[in-house]
């Protein structure tokens, strides 16, 4: 298959790359962007760690070609933060430290932060049935959940 | 849409459709295929839309689950439908499936087929020599085969026009409560009349058998009879006895056969409340 030339947005910015008709949007965002806040666990689409929104919608980008991003919207981990400033979801994390080795933890941020767009206000069920596309094989989710419950919380008086 | 069947049609090689890739692109990455040419239909107009006609729905190919959920009136008239295309995957799967991929995916234990057979939908193809329509039962003929031929390409896909109390349900069985493949899945849909007979039912079943499967035995047990505990009795016994299931890590065939019965009565009864039976 051939080199694709794709012209997109990722956080905002727009961007240019060349890539290969087969190859995933994971794999451009972290071997030719540098864009590594994406990880790769599974690559099936069962783990989440790879998870980026396209024009806002929630998708593991291991399950999108590169050449699909064209004329879209990306929206990486790495676009979540203002400069120095930690989104509340991120914030919340580290206070409630629910990351251990943190494979997981751009892949849930996105997800959250994806959840709370669409539902301000969720109940602890709807926080767990959101996230379960995420695995984590570290925290035992208890404190992933408390986070993104005090976050919302706090987005709300915001 | 006419390149693309021309495109599909013209490659010698391996061919493949890509609509939210949740399929194909694991088969990719994990090597089962190597193709040629790799189609996206999700910037063809014809397949981005639910349309709201007086025949019924017309759903587009590339239509995602999260779309579906989001659309109200859809969602009011064919329930089971919707409630079954959200049990795929994560929220993040629901962003790029499709019930098409579902559908030609032509897995036994796909999730939205059942509903969609129940539901009696149709889908169009098109093609190199034209459009055809034909029932959701006829498009899965084995595990992973489809009746499309090459360079054709579902357009849509067609659900009818509700009747007055009318229902449907999908029921399916997986040991966990999220992200897992059906053990069965059971899908009925009942229409009742004032007093609150079935006057047509259509009821199929997935995962017990090499294709989804449509089971008339079961919908004629329904027909004709206010749901009472002995139609429900005769409609779990003609689940059970359509199932030629497999033994594998997720069920034996003898538990999926009983399962199957009990699947199908509660999905029977969640449709005859949604229809507005008693
Ligand atoms: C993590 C995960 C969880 C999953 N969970 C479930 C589940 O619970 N239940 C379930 O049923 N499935 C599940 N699946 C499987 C998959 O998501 C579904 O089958 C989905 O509906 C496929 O749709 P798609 O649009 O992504 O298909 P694609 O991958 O784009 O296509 C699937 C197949 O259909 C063909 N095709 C697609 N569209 C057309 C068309 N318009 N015309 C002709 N051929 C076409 C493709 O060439 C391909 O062979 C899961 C997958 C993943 C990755
Ligand atoms: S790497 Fe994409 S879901 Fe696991
Ligand atoms: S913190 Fe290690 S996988 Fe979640």
């Amino acid at each position: 298959m051939s080199a694709i030339h794709v012209t997109t947005k990722i956080n905002g910015d727009v961007v240019d790359y060349v890539c290969e008709a087969d190859e995933t949007l994971l794999d451009v965002l972290r071997n030719r962007l540098g864009l590594t806040g994406a990880k790769e666990g599974c690559s099936t689409g069962d783990c989440g760690a790879c998870s980026v929104t396209i024009d806002g919608r929630l998708t593991c980008s291991c399950l999108v070609l590169g050449a699909e991003a064209d004329g879209r919207e990306i929206g990486t981990i790495e676009g979540m933060a203002k400069g120095d400033e930690l989104h509340p979801l991120q914030r919340k994390f580290l206070e409630h430290a629910a990351l251990q080795c943190g494979i997981c933890t751009p892949g849930i941020l996105v997800a959250a932060k994806s959840l709370l767009e669409h539902n301000p206000k969720p109940t602890e069920t709807e926080v767990r049935f959101g996230l379960a596309g995420n695995l984590c094989r570290c925290t035992g989710y208890d404190k992933i959940v408390r986070a993104v419950m005090d976050a919302a919380q706090e987005m709300r008086r915001a | 849409m006419k390149e693309a069947t021309g495109l599909l049609a013209r490659e010698k090689g391996r061919a493949f459709v890509l609509a939210g890739g949740t399929d194909l692109l694991v088969r990719l990455r994990t090597g089962f295929i190597e193709p040629d040419l790799i189609v996206d239909i999700k910037r063809i107009t014809a397949t981005r839309s639910i349309d709201v006609r007086s025949n019924g729905f017309r759903i587009g190919a590339a239509v995602t689950g999260a779309e579906l959920n989001e659309h109200a009136k859809l969602t009011k008239a064919w329930p089971g439908v919707v409630e079954a295309a959200n049990l795929i995957g994560s929220k993040q799967v629901q962003g790029r499936c499709t019930m098409t991929g579902n559908l030609c995916n032509a897995s036994p234990a796909a999730d939205s087929v059942p509903a969609l057979m129940a539901a009696a939908a149709k889908v169009v193809i098109v093609g190199p020599k034209g459009k055809r329509t034909i029932p959701v039962e006829q498009v899965p003929v084995a595990p992973g085969k489809t009746s499309l031929k090459k360079g054709e390409i579902i357009e849509s896909i067609l659900l009818p026009k509700r009747p007055p109390r009318s229902g449907d349900a999908y029921l399916r069985f997986i040991p966990r409560t999220e992200m897992d493949i059906a053990v069965v899945g059971a899908a009925v849909s009942v229409t009742l009349d004032a007093k609150g007979m079935c006057t047509d039912a259509r009821v199929a079943l997935g995962a017990v058998a090499p294709t989804v499967v449509l089971v008339p035995e079961a919908a004629k047990a329904l027909i004709g009879t206010k749901m009472d505990k002995a139609a429900l009795d005769a409609l779990a016994a003609a689940c059970s006895a359509a199932c030629r299931p497999i033994d594998d890590k997720r069920g034996t065939s003898e538990f999926r056969i009983k399962v199957a019965g009990v699947l199908a009565r509660r999905a029977a009864q969640i449709a005859r409340k949604r229809a507005g039976g008693k």
